[in-house]
């Protein structure tokens, strides 16, 4: 397809590659933060709720911030980081991907955690009596009723993911090839004198994959759903 | 085998404090709702952490408070059969029925699937998933999805009280096999005085949280000063053998020589069944009714008269066949001048007796 130019697809390909990894990198720990939260009590619940929640809250610049002073090369998160994995995030799209999933974090929070809600806990203890223990009950029962949920919340993540624009341009910059992921390249198009063509072309390729995630969801979920619901 | 429970557990409002001690088989925790029946199941299961107690089976000790021991549920392998079944709705029948036997020690030797799948009568279902099974075939597979956990003890926590009558008369069959046929100690909670008939080896009635009695099905029933559901509940039980099956669809029992009869009764003739009369459907007579058309007239004398400020009394008489309770009006009592000794007549409508209240 050549009604793109190669950095159009590479900001394409990256936007990609970015979501992916803030969507898997939020799954994991998105979803037992939601556990933890529907159905434990300990001390900090609230404080952690409203953690969680903050960057859904805060200006994205703020977290964006808050990420360049944690994370970046002076930071002490990020020197540690380096010294022990290799791992850097400042100005590469690793760090993209890192502002995209703390920015898409709260939203798989808020989906698993409705949907872990919804599943009785007199299923889970049912389980238990029958001699399952509770990482088996989370494994049998509890996860395969919340996949519906958990799918959900991963669309919007790496919707999210794939959107996000003031964290990313705060943390890492906006370096073609690097962290230049659509919303940043649509920015930067904008401020391009001749640069409509390339702003119509990317927003509707933005629009054409959340479309498409969202019905790939919904064909999914509907799926697990008559399953789980189950007739 | 002795199945020993101490507990003491507060609520806010309520304090359950229970203790018994039963022998094998099946004991039925018998008390209105609130008397704290799903209490004493919920820490057998581990469900619930009392503030003090022990509950043990011979020498397999569930919990001991003042030991600091405590099984974890799902170490306790008990098989609690729910009131509202709860069946995984993501798994078919034959995943839920599967489901504890995956978690069951490699030791264990629970009952063949074959054998519960035929006993329960769940062939047919094994492919389905619960959302589309009936309230009867779901109660079923939670019976089976129990026993297939090789469990050491089950508890059922008012298994019927979710069906209708129909459903219920097609369930209870199956708990009178478990009881005959599985070597395991059941504790069974329920609020119906027909259950109780039916079932127990042992019952426990339960009042506010305290344990006000404890005995044979016959033994309790029969005794007007435990009644945890109330007079209108009241009623005793009678051990009968079938004798005869009449061509005018009655079947003939023998309770101690006399005999009784009753709608006809699907099991064979030589069984043994149990029959629970309800106090209200039994009127007593001083002198031998005659041209009456109820058939069972059962002559007695009267054990003890209970009343309370209502306008009711509860009469125990104590006849060849047992102990029977009747429940007439305190007028009725006083007209006919009833005390202590006062030779009686107990008249049963035979059609009154009905079959879920008659088992094996």
């Amino acid at each position: 397809m050549d009604w793109l130019t190669p950095e159009e697809w590479q900001a394409v390909a990256l936007s990609l590659r970015v979501a992916f990894w803030a969507t898997l990198f939020c799954l994991p720990i998105g979803v037992f933060t939601a556990y933890a939260l529907a159905r434990w009590a300990f001390p900090g619940r609230q404080l952690l709720n409203i953690l969680v929640h903050l960057p859904l809250i805060m200006p994205p610049v703020v977290t964006g911030y808050l990420l360049l002073i944690a994370f970046g090369p002076q930071g002490g998160l990020g020197a540690l980081l380096k010294e022990t994995f290799g791992l850097t995030f400042a100005f590469r799209w690793t760090g993209a991907a890192l502002a995209s999933g703390v920015m898409a974090f709260p939203f798989m929070v808020r989906a698993a955690r409705l949907s872990i809600e919804a599943v009785d806990p007199k299923l889970e203890q049912a389980a238990a009596t029958l001699g399952a223990s509770r990482a088996w009950v989370f494994v049998t029962v509890t996860l395969p009723m919340i996949l519906p949920g958990i799918l959900a919340g991963c669309v919007l993540a790496f919707a999210k993911g794939m959107g996000e624009f003031g964290a990313t341009i705060t943390f890492v910059s906006n370096i073609p090839g690097e962290t230049q992921t659509i919303p940043l390249a649509i920015d930067l198009a904008l401020e391009t004198p001749g640069g409509e063509g390339r702003v119509m072309r990317l927003a509707l390729i933005s629009i054409a994959l959340a479309a498409g995630a969202l019905a790939l969801s919904e064909w999914v979920s509907r799926r697990v759903a008559a399953r789980v619901g189950g007739v | 085998m002795t199945l020993a429970c101490h507990l003491k557990h507060a609520f806010p409002g309520f304090t359950l404090d229970a203790h018994f001690e039963v022998p094998e088989g099946l004991t039925v925790l018998y008390g209105r709702s609130g008397s704290g029946k799903t209490t004493v199941v919920n820490a057998a299961a581990g469900l619930l952490r009392p503030d003090e107690g022990r509950m043990q089976v011979d020498d397999w000790l569930l919990f001991d408070t003042a030991q600091k021991a405590w099984l974890p549920p799902h170490k306790r392998r008990v098989g609690y059969i729910f009131q509202e079944g709860r069946l995984f709705p993501h798994l078919t029948v034959a995943q839920n029925l599967r489901y504890g036997h995956w978690f069951a020690p490699k030791g264990a030797t629970p009952e063949p699937m074959d054998r519960v799948v035929n006993m329960l009568g769940l062939g047919p279902l094994l492919h389905r998933r619960p959302a589309a099974l009936s309230g009867g075939e779901k109660q079923r597979v939670a019976i089976g999805r129990a026993l297939l956990a090789a469990p050491r003890m089950i508890l059922a926590d008012e298994p019927l009280s979710a069906l209708d009558d129909a459903r219920k008369s097609e369930v209870l069959p199956y708990f009178e096999r478990l009881r005959d046929e599985v070597e395991i100690p059941i504790l069974y909670v329920t609020h119906s005085a027909a259950e109780v008939a039916r079932l127990a080896t042992t019952v426990v009635t339960l009042e506010d949280g305290r344990v006000t009695g404890q005995g044979t099905a016959a033994e309790v029933l029969g005794d007007p000063s435990v009644t945890p559901l109330g007079a209108r509940a009241a009623g005793a039980v009678l051990e009968a053998t079938i004798t005869k099956h009449h061509p005018d669809a009655l079947t003939e029992l023998n309770a101690g020589g006399t005999p009784l009869f009753l709608p006809a009764l699907a099991q064979p003739e030589g069984s043994s069944v149990r029959v629970r009369i309800a106090a209200h459907d039994v009127i007593l007579s001083t002198t031998e009714p005659a041209d009456l058309s109820a058939l069972n007239i059962l002559p007695g004398t009267v054990q003890d008269i209970r009343s309370g400020q209502g306008p009711g009394a509860i009469v125990s008489l104590d006849t060849a066949a047992g102990r029977i309770l009747a429940r007439v009006t305190r007028r009725s009592a006083e007209r006919l001048d009833l005390k202590t000794g006062t030779p009686c007549y107990a008249v049963i409508k035979s059609v009154a007796l009905a079959p879920q209240d008659i088992g094996g």
